[in-house]
């Protein structure tokens, strides 16, 4: 296995079983059935698909919440199935959630940064700094000591993603993180992720299904019903939006229009994903 | 509809009394109630109610905050002093129906009337005095003892913080919940005791519902973020003992010292009744 693989799954399958009350069991549904996927480290890696998709499962075995039913996950070179590795695997991915309320533990916001690194066991002093770091990483050293009672979604969900900063992870995984917030409160918490791709080269695997938060991704995987169906660069899935469309997924708007104007003559090429772009592209035409 | 509560009654002010570490306010507080058990005579009573007049005056909490804990037992207060008051064997001084009130009975009641308004307002003057995680952190420290028998300490300390945490977001769940069967037309207002008890039923189920789905999510996030308990866990916030909680120890041993001397050899010539 090549070494700047931080995420690697080989034929990945996850069931819900659902069982009756004398415990027989009455059905099996596969959440995830035969996912392999490779992530390199420092990548942004955007992860596609309606509900039910199996989008979240496959989110929850590279933290090690779920193991596999069959196949492997490995994270850094670890076994998630291992129960060994399982404070490590825990450590190196960490994860964020899509309700901000639910996950905030701390009854001040630099208490709740402070929760991870204590659970890992840090010295006090290290504590204070990888807080004030992480709570600057997201922008929010000047609410530290705040109730989260009082803050914004966006900002509760910054707050939920500097407490995995502060356990200093190799990779986040966010699990819709955008999906209860407005619009102003996305576009900063994509903003934050994006600061600590660049800036702190940490990989990101964010779930979502806004497609405006997928075009900055290096890459984008596409799940239906628990099968991974597309990969690729933003370009080069967003330049086939009939296949999108089967699988209920939508495109972003300028794609859409260039699509259209495509369709009906115009010579744009394919794969249009911002309205900048797009403007570009139609002032060349001129 | 629901009312602001606050939570652990705090009372934001700089003294001397707030900066203390919060073992020390359990264990003066303790003492204390301690030290009211032990006293018997007047002098007693009027040394401790000076202790306490001083430390609410070195606390800066306004003195109305530290009466209003008392509304909550008043009618325990009421039904103590008349029990005392009309039970008490001893010499007669008036009799009228069933009521026989004796000198003893009345010397009864009053120290117990005392004793207990002291020792609420005692309690209430350290947890105004006293943030609740800084009070949870002070009870998980000072009962860490129990875990040799073990009593999850820990784990009771996190619980208490997590539900202190949660009690403004679920509060704020159920006025969302109030107002919207209200919308459709429920009634919480009118009726009888047990009609507005009826109508409470509706909001308590999916309340429920709602907190044990929180429960689980948190569950998980605690989990995600290496949770495992309380061995091997640092703090970011490490309770220090600092000089002026030295100092508050030796004065608590003064303290005690004085009320055990007081009730010795403190009792007054006409307190002695026949």
């Amino acid at each position: 296995m090549a070494l700047n693989e931080i995420i690697r799954s080989k034929d990945l399958v996850c069931e819900y079983i659902t069982r009756d009350e004398e415990g027989n069991v009455e059905s099996i549904k596969k959440a995830i059935d035969g996912v392999s996927i490779d992530v390199k480290a420092g990548d942004f890696v955007a992860i596609l698909g309606h509900n039910g998709s199996g989008k979240s499962t496959l989110a929850k075995h590279l933290n090690a919440i779920l193991t596999p039913t069959e196949g492997t996950v490995w994270i850094d070179g670890k076994d998630t199935s291992d129960p060994e590795n399982l404070w490590s695997v825990r450590q190196t991915a960490g994860m964020v959630f899509q309700n901000p309320d639910n996950q905030i533990i701390g009854s001040i916001v630099e208490e709740d940064v402070g929760f991870g690194p204590e659970n890992l066991g840090v010295p006090t002093d290290e504590i204070w700094e990888r807080v004030d770091e992480s709570l600057s990483a997201v922008k929010m050293q000047e609410f530290r000591s705040n109730s989260p009672n009082k803050l914004s979604g966006g900002q509760k969900q910054r707050v939920a993603i500097a407490g995995v900063v502060a356990m200093h992870p190799q990779c986040i995984v966010l699990d819709e993180p955008t999906a209860m917030l407005d619009p102003n409160g996305r576009k900063d918490v994509i903003r934050a992720v994006r600061a600590l791709n660049m800036v702190e080269h940490i990989t990101i695997i964010l779930i979502t299904h806004y497609m405006e938060e997928v075009i900055y991704a290096d890459k984008v995987l596409v799940m239906d019903s628990g099968h991974l169906v597309m990969q690729g660069t933003p370009k080069d899935i967003f330049s086939q939006v009939d296949t999108l469309k089967s699988y209920h997924l939508d495109v972003p708007q300028a794609t859409l229009l260039a699509e259209e104007l495509r369709k009906s003559g115009l010579p744009l090429s394919p794969g249009i994903l911002s309205g900048e772009e797009l403007v570009k592209e139609i002032c060349q035409l001129l | 509809m629901v009312r602001e509560i606050t939570i652990g009654q705090y009372y934001y002010a700089e003294s001397v009394l707030h900066r203390l570490d919060p073992r020390v306010k359990l264990m003066g507080t303790l003492i204390y109630v301690i030290a009211l058990f032990i006293l018997n005579n007047i002098l007693g009573y009027v040394f401790a109610a000076i202790i306490l007049a001083a430390l609410i005056k070195l606390s800066k909490v306004p003195f109305k905050y530290i009466v209003k804990g008392l509304r909550a037992v008043l009618i325990v207060l009421l039904l103590t002093i008349s029990l005392n008051l009309f039970l008490t064997p001893g010499i007669q001084l008036v009799h009228f129906w069933i009521f026989t009130i004796t000198a003893e009975g009345i010397k009864t009641s009053v120290f117990m009337a005392l004793r207990l308004i002291m020792l609420i307002m005692g309690c209430s003057l350290m947890t105004l005095t006293t943030t609740p995680n800084n009070l949870t952190d002070g009870l998980e420290r000072s009962l860490k003892f129990l875990e040799v028998v073990k009593v999850p300490v820990h784990e009771i300390a996190m619980m208490m913080s997590i539900a202190l945490r949660f009690i403004p977001i679920l509060l704020e769940e159920t006025d969302k919940i109030m107002k919207a069967q209200a919308a459709r037309g429920a009634d919480f207002e009118s009726g009888g005791i047990i009609k507005r008890a009826k109508a409470m039923v509706p909001i308590l189920v999916p309340l429920f519902v709602s907190a044990f789905r929180r429960a689980n999510d948190l569950a998980m996030a605690m989990e995600a973020r290496c949770y495992r308990g309380g061995a091997g866990r640092t703090k970011m916030k490490p309770l220090k003992y600092r000089r002026a909680d030295g100092v508050s120890y030796v004065l608590m041993a003064f303290f005690l010292a004085g009320v055990i001397l007081i009730s010795r050899f403190g009792t007054l010539p006409f307190e002695v009744i026949a």
